[in-house]
C-alpha cells in the first residue's frame, strides 16, 4: 500500500500541536458524522441484531415462538439445499472472479500502454454493460440463450445442427458466470485503468532507461503498483459471487427444474422467507451467509497482505 | 494507511500524464506491435456490445418477427408501436415504474452523498472520542453483503409495519459505507487543514466552514459517490423485491422481471415479449447516457478507492 502512495505527505498532521487543535474542535467532527451514524445504527446494525435475535427462535405449531438456541444454525449446517448452494457459489467464485479480473487487467494494461487504436472506444464500450441492471442483463442473455429467438439458436438451425442448451444442468452456472462477466468486467477495468493513470511518469522513464519493454514494464512496474486496486476488486467480486440472486431468479422462469428453490444461498433464503414463511430459519441462514462472506473476504485480505510483506 | 493522490485530480491531464502519453506513443515497433492487441480488443468489443445491439434490433420488431427473423438483423420497423404498447400495458404502470426508479435513485443518491460528504469530512479532519472505533465498524460493514442485509431489514420493517412504501427502499439505500470510506480518503487529500484553521481564525463556525469552503473542495468526490449510489439504486433488484408488494411502487427492475415471468409462463407467440424487450431498452437508456457523458467522474472516483486499497 505504501508503494502506491505517490505523493503528498503535506496533508499529514505534522505533530502534537496540530493534533491538539483538532481535538479542540472534535465535537463538531462528531456532529458531522452523526446523521450517517444514526442511520447506520438504525438500518445496518439494528436489522442485524434483530435477525440474530430472530434466528434463535422457532415458530411452533402450538404455543408460538420458542427459544431454541443455535438449533436453526445446526439445521443450516446439515441442510443440503443450503450447503450445496454455498458450494455452488464458491465454485462460481473460484472460476469466474479470476477470469473476469484477469481480463479486466489485460484490457486496462493494453489501453494504458497506448498500443491500440480506438483506445477510448474500448474504454467506453467495455464499461457500458455496467449501466445495465443485472436483472435486465440476465433477461437479455436469457433471450440470447433461448431456443425461440436467440441468435445462437438461429445460427445452429441454419447450419442444421441442434442448438446448444445454455440453461441445462451442466451449463447453467457458466451461463450465469457469463452474464456476470459481461456486466462487471468493464467496471473492474475502469478501476484498474484509473489506478494505472496515477502512476507517475518518472517510474516509466527509469524503466525505459534500463531498457525495459512494454511487457516487462507492465509486469515489474505496473502490476505491483496495482495491488491495492486488485485487492479491492477481488473483495467486491467475492462478495458479489456469494450474493448471486437476480440471474438465477430470472433463469428460473426459463429452466425451473435446473434452478429449483435453492440454486444459490440467497435464492434459498428468499424462498424460505417469502414462499415458506420460515422467517426464523431464513434469518439464521442470511446470518450464516454473511459470516461466510466475511470470513472469505478476510482470508483474501490476509493472503494479500502476506504476499505484500514477502515481496 | 497513506494519503491517496489521484483523488482531487479531476480536471485536465497533468503535465506528468501528458508527458507519459508522449512517451508511450514514442515507443518503438508501434505499428507491428499494435495488430494483435487491437484484434484482441476488437473481438471483446463485439462481445460487450453484441447483446446491446441485439436489444436495439429486437425492440424494433413485432412479436411475429421476433420469432421468425434472424436475431441480429432488422425486420419490419415496429419500434414506435412497441413503445406505445409498453406504455399502454397494465393501464400504463410502466410510467409509475419509470417515475419510481428516478425518484428512488435521485433521493437515495443525493441523500447518501450528502451524508457521506459530511461524515467523511468529520472522520478526516477532526479528532474525537470513539472516532476510530466508529470508522472501523463502518469499514467492516463494507464486507456485509447487501442482500444478506436485505432480509433482516425486511423482517425488521415488517415487524414495524413499514413495508410496501417508497421509504422502505430509500432509507436503506441512504446507508453507503463505501461512500463514507471514499469521502474520508477524498477529504483527507482535498481539504487542507491550514485552510480550515485560517477560516477558524477569521471567526467562521464549523458548519459555515463546511458549507462554504470544504464542500466546494469536496464536490468532485461528492459527485462520484452520488453517481455510484444512483447506479446502485437504479440497478437494485433484491431490496425493492422484498420490500414492495404493490406494482404501483415497483422500480423498473422488479416490474420488468415480473412482466418477463408472465410472458414466459404464457409461452408461445401470444406473450408480450416485445413489450419486455422494448421496456428493457427504455430502462437502460438514461444510465447509458449518464455513463458516456460523465466518464471522467467515474474514473477519478474509482481511482481514489483503488489506490488506497
Amino acid at each position: 500500500m505504501a508503494q502506491a502512495t505517490v505523493t503528498s505527505t503535506a496533508a499529514r498532521i505534522p505533530g502534537g500541536r496540530r493534533k491538539r487543535k483538532l481535538k479542540r474542535h472534535g465535537f463538531a467532527g462528531f456532529v458531522f458524522t452523526l446523521p450517517f451514524m444514526v442511520l447506520f445504527v438504525a438500518l445496518f446494525i439494528a436489522p442485524l441484531i434483530y435477525a440474530l435475535y430472530l434466528s434463535l427462535y422457532r415458530e411452533q405449531l402450538v404455543g408460538g415462538n420458542a427459544f431454541v438456541g443455535l438449533d436453526n444454525y445446526t439445521e443450516g449446517l446439515k441442510d443440503k439445499a443450503f450447503t450445496d448452494g454455498v458450494k455452488r457459489v464458491a465454485l462460481f467464485m473460484v472460476v469466474q472472479v479470476p477470469i473476469m479480473l484477469i481480463l479486466a487487467l489485460a484490457f486496462a494494461l493494453i489501453i494504458d500502454s497506448g498500443k491500440v487504436v480506438f483506445a477510448k472506444l474500448y474504454r467506453v464500450g467495455f464499461f457500458v454493460p455496467y449501466a445495465v441492471p443485472t436483472v435486465i442483463a440476465a433477461l437479455m442473455w436469457g433471450f440470447l440463450y433461448g431456443k425461440d429467438f436467440g441468435p445462437f439458436a438461429d445460427l445452429a438451425n441454419k447450419l442444421g445442427t441442434t442448438p446448444p442448451n445454455f440453461l441445462g444442468e451442466s451449463t447453467m452456472l457458466w451461463s450465469i458466470a457469463n452474464v456476470s462477466t459481461w456486466t462487471f468486467t468493464g467496471y473492474n477495468m475502469i478501476i484498474f485503468y484509473a489506478a494505472l493513470r496515477a502512476i507517475p511518469a518518472e517510474l516509466y522513464e527509469a524503466a525505459a532507461v534500463d531498457g525495459a519493454g512494454a511487457f516487462r514494464t507492465a509486469l515489474y512496474i505496473k502490476l505491483p503498483l496495482l495491488r491495492p486496486a486488485i485487492l479491492l476488486c477481488t473483495i467486491f467480486s467475492v462478495i458479489g459471487s456469494f450474493q448471486l440472486f437476480a440471474e438465477p431468479r430470472v433463469f428460473y422462469d426459463l429452466a425451473p427444474q435446473v434452478i429449483g428453490k435453492s440454486y444459490t444461498p440467497n435464492l434459498y433464503v428468499y424462498n424460505l422467507a417469502f414462499a415458506d414463511q420460515r422467517l426464523n430459519y431464513a434469518a439464521a441462514l442470511s446470518f450464516m451467509l454473511g459470516l461466510v462472506v466475511f470470513v472469505v473476504s478476510f482470508v483474501v485480505m490476509r493472503i494479500s497482505s502476506r504476499q505484500e510483506a514477502r515481496s | 494507511m497513506s494519503v491517496p493522490t489521484v483523488a482531487p485530480d479531476v480536471g485536465a491531464p497533468t503535465k506528468a500524464r501528458t508527458r507519459r502519453r508522449a512517451l508511450a506513443q514514442r515507443k518503438p515497433g508501434s505499428s507491428g506491435g499494435m495488430v494483435f492487441p487491437t484484434i484482441f480488443m476488437l473481438a471483446f468489443l463485439v462481445y460487450f456490445l453484441m447483446p446491446l445491439f441485439w436489444l436495439v434490433v429486437a425492440s424494433t420488431k413485432s412479436l411475429d418477427d421476433l420469432f421468425d427473423s434472424f436475431g441480429l438483423w432488422f425486420a419490419d420497423f415496429n419500434l414506435v408501436d412497441n413503445i406505445k404498447d409498453v406504455f399502454k400495458q397494465d393501464d400504463g404502470v410502466f410510467v409509475d415504474w419509470l417515475r419510481n426508479t428516478f425518484m428512488y435513485s435521485i433521493v437515495s443518491a443525493v441523500g447518501a452523498a450528502l451524508l457521506a460528504a459530511a461524515a467523511g469530512y468529520g472522520f478526516a479532519k477532526f479528532a474525537f472520542r470513539g472516532k476510530n472505533l466508529m470508522f472501523w465498524f463502518v469499514l467492516g460493514s463494507v464486507m456485509v453483503p447487501t442482500t444478506a442485509l436485505a432480509i433482516p431489514t425486511y423482517l425488521m420493517f415488517a415487524k414495524l409495519g413499514f413495508t410496501n412504501n417508497p421509504l422502505a427502499v430509500i432509507l436503506p439505500s441512504l446507508v453507503s459505507p463505501f461512500g463514507i470510506y471514499l469521502m474520508r480518503i477524498y477529504a483527507e487529500a482535498a481539504v487542507p487543514s491550514d485552510l480550515i484553521e485560517a477560516a477558524r481564525i477569521d471567526g467562521a463556525n464549523e458548519f459555515l466552514i463546511f458549507r462554504k469552503i470544504a464542500f466546494r473542495l469536496l464536490t468532485p468526490g461528492f459527485v462520484t459517490v452520488l453517481l455510484f449510489n444512483f447506479v446502485a439504486t437504479w440497478n437494485n433488484y433484491f431490496l425493492p423485491l422484498v420490500m414492495l408488494s404493490e406494482p404501483k411502487w415497483y422500480p423498473l427492475t422488479v416490474g420488468l422481471q415480473q412482466w418477463n415471468s408472465q410472458a414466459t409462463a404464457g409461452g408461445g407467440a401470444t406473450s408480450a415479449f416485445n413489450i419486455v424487450i422494448t421496456g428493457s431498452l427504455i430502462s437502460i437508456i438514461p444510465l447509458i447516457l449518464a455513463f458516456v457523458f460523465l466518464q471522467r467522474y467515474w474514473q477519478s472516483g474509482l481511482g481514489s478507492g483503488g489506490v488506497k486499497g
